[in-house]
């Protein structure tokens, strides 16, 4: 069921012990999570097969960062491509096209969107690896197999020190709601 | 679930009413004042095609979204209804304008006697005769289609038989299919023929570009005019937020499509095509310029953020000023070889006629919404678009 957990300990200092239940239904996941909600549970995470709508609502999850990610490196882009054709073009080595003026406004515009798209592009993806610590060779955190298959995962994480009390407090939530196959990991 | 209905309340009548009558005290009074007949007529060309095109893409919104299957579109399809009430309006305006003497003022190759070695190689496609034929095809589609996919969709919320909705997809398809042609050609024939001699490949989507955002843009103002008056209360800012992002993507699109055209015909630096931008550059300095701020840079940074399309703050300045961007664009289009750089000018006949168009534009609006209950209950993607959400 969990590959590696022991050696995953260190990297994820964050994650070392937690209880995992699963839906088999968006529904029912929905509902549960506002069940646990009101109760006061807090859910870390929830993995689902596929993008479940309203979902980021129930899990007070806030809005990405990335887009912001994306407009700063697109403006640099379009800074980078723009002023590199200028000096070119005007200082650096002056060619004559076709009799234009040598700072022609109209022909930078292509590279300048261009690399304006390139720019915004490759740091939203790079920004994206780095924020989820993903890298080519990552051994995959696995919490259960069939999550990108047919079941709906919910996490909650719990401190070290939490009594036995406080986490069978949470398993009866988390059954109260309908989850299934309740599971302590550690 | 209140105010299903639309009321046209007497205020609103009279503020219609008043819209036309500065429109045809304008029109009047430009004509007594001797402001010159053709300014007059490349004026009344300019703001008929203006709110046909804007009717149209309400028309074609619809369609798009019945085929598509969209769910969120059917909390808001009965105002792309109503704008396409005035398809046939703006048919009898322009037939009437052509008639008139319009045809001769704004068309050079019109005048068969004094037709040069380019103009008269063109003389197949550019003559009178098949000129108004195309006219007519034109009309009979649009028209006719816009009525079929309002009594289905009339039909569809009455009486809640599917067939009704099928029937709905098969006309919406034939209207987009048309459409994309159409909308070409009619470019050709009532715009870029008026500078007869020159010739752009560009130029039809260029012109189906602007058209898709001034359309957006009036849909998202006659949203908000009947949001203010207390009507629309199921649309969300999930809703708001799908036109805000039409109103960005059109607007990129336009800006994509304007730099090609411009960009080909600078680069190549042939005389004949550079004539086009020389004389626009020439005399509408001001114009052409400004074009381009209120047309793309303004909708660009200004709908760039989630927040800024999901309410009327933000989206709403932006789609008036959309709508006055490409107002002017179609002026840029227009004026320029109709009139002249030095006839021609923004002053009391431009914005009062336009006023009027823009009145009797509302008053045809506001009546087709008073026909059919805002809500269409009966449609079956009608509790989808309740529960719609958008992410980004």
């Amino acid at each position: 069921m969990y590959l590696n957990l022991q050696e995953k300990k260190q990297k994820l200092p964050d994650m070392n012990k937690y209880i995992t239940a699963y839906y088999m239904d968006e529904e029912d996941l929905m509902k549960g999570l506002r069940q646990m909600k009101a109760k006061g549970l807090k859910v870390s995470d929830v993995l689902t097969p596929f993008p479940v709508h309203g979902i980021d609502k129930v899990l007070e999850i806030p809005r990405s960062r990335l887009t912001r990610v994306g407009f700063i490196a697109g403006a640099v882009g379009a800074a980078v491509a723009f002023g590199f054709q200028a000096w070119v073009f005007t200082i650096d080595y002056p060619l004559n096209f076709g009799g234009k003026p040598f700072f022609s406004v109209p022909s930078f515009i292509p590279v300048t969107f261009e690399l304006t798209v390139l720019f915004a592009a490759f740091a939203m993806v790079i920004a994206l690896l780095i924020t989820n610590k993903l890298s080519p060779g990552t051994k995959p955190l696995i919490h259960d197999e069939r999550c990108t298959d047919d079941r709906f995962l919910v996490l909650v994480k719990v401190d070290d020190d939490s009594s036995d009390e406080s986490i069978s407090q949470i398993k009866l939530t988390l059954a109260e709601a309908g989850a299934e196959g309740i599971l302590l990991k550690a | 679930m209140e105010n299903q209905t639309f009321i046209l309340t007497k205020k609103l009548s009279t503020i219609t009413f008043v819209m036309i009558a500065i429109g045809l005290l304008t029109l009047g009074a430009s004509y007594f004042a001797g402001v010159g007949l053709d300014r007059i007529a490349a004026n009344l060309l300019l703001n008929t095609y203006y709110f046909l095109a804007i009717g149209l893409i309400g028309l074609f919104i619809v369609a798009v979204h019945t085929i598509a299957e969209s769910g969120w579109h059917t909390s808001i399809q009965r105002i792309g209804e109503a704008m396409s009430t005035f398809i046939p309006v703006a048919g009898l305006l322009l037939f009437l304008l052509f008639v008139s003497g319009g045809l001769h003022l704004i068309y050079d190759w019109t005048h068969k006697d004094h037709l040069d070695e380019i103009l008269l190689k063109k003389v197949a496609y550019l003559n009178e005769p098949f000129f108004y034929i195309r006219f007519l095809v034109y009309f009979i589609i649009w028209i006719s289609l816009a009525y079929f996919i309002r009594k289905n969709s009339k039909q569809l919320d009455q009486i809640g038989d599917l067939k009704y909705f099928r029937k709905l997809r098969i006309f919406s398809a034939i209207f987009v299919v048309t459409l994309a042609l159409t909308s070409v050609t009619s470019a050709w024939d009532w715009l870029m023929s008026i500078d007869a001699h020159w010739f752009s490949t560009l130029y039809g989507w260029y012109v189906f570009s602007s058209m898709l955002a001034s359309g957006t843009a009036v849909l998202i103002i006659i949203l908000f005019m009947l949001k203010q008056m207390g009507y629309m209360d199921h649309v969300n800012h999930e809703h708001i937020h799908d036109l805000g992002k039409y109103l960005f993507g059109f607007s990129i699109f336009w800006a994509y499509l304007w730099f090609s055209q411009y960009m080909l015909i600078w680069y190549a630096n042939i005389p004949e095509e550079t004539i086009y931008f020389y004389e626009r550059h020439k005399h509408f300095s001001t114009i052409f310029y400004v074009n381009l701020i209120l047309n793309f840079l303004v909708p660009f940074l200004g709908l760039m953020t989630r927040n800024s399309k999901r309410g009327s703050l933000i989206l709403l300045p932006v789609a008036l000023i959309v709508f006055i961007g490409h107002w002017l664009d179609l002026y840029q289009l227009i004026m320029p070889g109709a009139v002249g750089g030095e006839k021609a000018g923004i002053g009391l006949p431009e914005i009062g006629i336009t006023i009027g168009y823009a009145g009797l534009f509302l008053f045809v609006v506001f009546r087709s919404l008073t026909k059919a209950p805002l809500v269409p209950k009966n449609h079956p993607f009608f509790k989808e678009s309740f529960e719609y959400h958008t992410q980004y």
